[in-house]
């Protein structure tokens, strides 16, 4: 006897028991075979029909207007088992929609995958964790020949798989500039050419770039109307947000972006973030940026990727480990 | 192959008239009462169909009667607009109307057989097949 046969002689059973007795246990047993029946695929239809059949071999003699109503009861039961059969295939169908999406987002990793460089004298850290499966932030290093570092991070306005096949086409295309000989102007100016050329008009990418001399102790950097970082000055012990103007990747053409440079001081740090940094809720309130900069504040006495660690943890768990959108955070100090 | 029995579609009412008519051939058949209700739901949806898209049609049901199998097939025919994109139309949550479930991916469900032939400004022909278990 198949599972289905089986439920129906129990079926029988439990009914006539629960009829004479009314106990909980038999109103257990339906809830073990209800879910049986979902288990097994069995249409509410089918059920209904079970139901009909027990009844009158358990009491052949009951009015046949029951019967008619059980009988109607069946009809209108037909399409909720229609309804359920979709169901079960558009659910198997999500299953397998998942399981590509983390293949693709395996995919992505090794594709952006950055390391932290060595740079003399330069403290690094970096958190970046997307909201969802895929990531819409975007960060890389890169170590010139003469030792300086560049640093470009960026967001995709918009999530998932789109924004995410956005991100390889900018990696790609700032693997294949002669990154040493370019300034973080000319990086923008070309990348905004090809976003320009490439990207459906209404996906926006911005980026901040920046580049920094050890030698010199100086940070050059442009802005493509990203998210502001904040500059600490150890001396006052004060933040300042780092102002840059720029126009977003793709909106023109033309964009021209502005060239900035400053001295970094010793003990000096320079903090990159997306809007998922500073975007963070709260419940309904949306935190100020100042919260950010007072947590990093309170760890500043420790290396720079224990204060990222510690400034993404203390956020994760402000907002329930739910993140609402992909959080990218870098931290650069200067140690001698 | 036995005798075929045919309704035309007209008007909403005949959607009714249709259901009627192969419920009544199912039954001889031998069809159980849920196949029953499952028959007349697909005839339903065909017959919906030519009502609300074709404006008039036909619905034909024959009796299957082979040593090995019996069963019912029934043919929607109509002269409309006729469907562009029929993969399309197949694919679940594409229909209109009826909500989840519901449509010609319904029908397909509900039946042991099913095959759609379409040319746009020509008609619509549905053909399928139940058997009795
Ligand atoms: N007989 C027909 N003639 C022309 N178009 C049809 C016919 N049957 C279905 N269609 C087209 O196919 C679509 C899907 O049909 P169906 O799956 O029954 O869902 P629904 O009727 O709920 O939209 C309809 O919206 C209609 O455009
Ligand atoms: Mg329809």
């Amino acid at each position: 006897m198949d599972v289905v046969n089986l439920d129906a002689a129990n079926y029988k059973d439990l009914l006539k028991r629960y009829i004479d007795t009314r106990d909980e246990q038999s109103l257990y047993g339906a809830e073990q075979i209800s879910k049986s029946f979902i288990k097994n695929n069995v249409p509410p239809e089918e059920i209904v029909n079970l139901h009909i059949q027990a009844l009158a071999e358990l009491y052949p003699n009951l009015s046949e207007k029951t019967g008619h109503s059980m009988n109607f009861l069946l009809e209108t039961m037909i399409s909720y088992g229609m309804a359920h059969q979709e169901y079960q295939t558009l659910r198997e169908k999500q299953l397998e929609l998942k399981t590509e999406i983390s293949v693709a987002a395996g995919m992505q990793e090794t594709l952006l995958a950055t390391t932290k460089p060595k740079i003399e004298g330069l403290d690094i850290g970096v958190v970046s964790v997307p909201a969802h499966q895929m990531n819409g932030d975007y960060h890389h290093f890169i170590k010139g020949r003469d030792g300086s570092l560049g640093v470009a991070i960026a967001d995709v306005v918009g999530k998932g798989v789109p924004a995410a096949l956005c991100m390889s086409m900018i990696k790609y295309s700032m693997d294949s500039f002669p990154e040493e000989s370019m300034s973080p102007k000319a990086i923008l100016e070309n990348l905004n050419r090809v976003v320009e050329r490439n990207v459906d008009p209404s996906m926006f990418i911005t980026m901040f770039y920046a580049q920094y001399m050890p030698s010199e102790h100086k940070l050059r950097y442009s802005s493509a109307g990203h998210e502001p970082g904040f500059y600490y000055h150890k001396k006052e012990d004060a933040f300042k947000e780092i102002e840059a103007n720029g126009l977003v990747l793709g909106v023109s053409s033309e964009s021209n972006y502005e060239r900035y440079e400053r001295y970094v001081e010793k003990g000096d740090m320079v903090i990159l973030l997306t809007d998922g940094v500073t975007e963070c809720r709260d419940g309904d309130r949306f935190i100020e940026s100042e919260e950010v900069l007072e947590v990093i504040k309170s760890y500043a006495h420790l290396p720079v990727q224990k204060i990222v660690d510690h400034v993404y943890k203390h956020f994760e768990r402000l907002q329930n480990f739910q993140l609402r959108d992909d959080f990218t955070l870098i931290i650069l100090r200067r140690e001698v | 192959m036995g005798l075929q029995s045919c309704i035309n579609i007209n008007k909403e009412w005949d959607i009714v008239g249709a259901r009627q008519m192969g419920r009544d051939i199912a039954k001889k058949i031998g069809f159980g009462t849920v196949d029953q209700a499952r028959i007349a739901t697909a005839i339903s949806e065909l017959a919906r169909n030519i009502y609300l898209y074709a404006e008039t049609g036909q619905i034909c049901f024959e009796v299957i009667d082979t040593i090995n199998q019996k069963g019912i097939s029934m043919i929607a025919v109509d002269s409309g607009p006729g469907i562009r994109d029929i993969s399309q139309v197949m694919e679940d949550g594409y229909s209109t109307s009826g909500g989840l479930g519901a449509g010609l991916p319904g029908v397909k469900r509900l039946m042991d057989e099913f095959d759609i032939k379409s040319e746009e400004g020509k008609g619509t022909e549905v053909r399928s097949i139940k058997y009795v278990r």
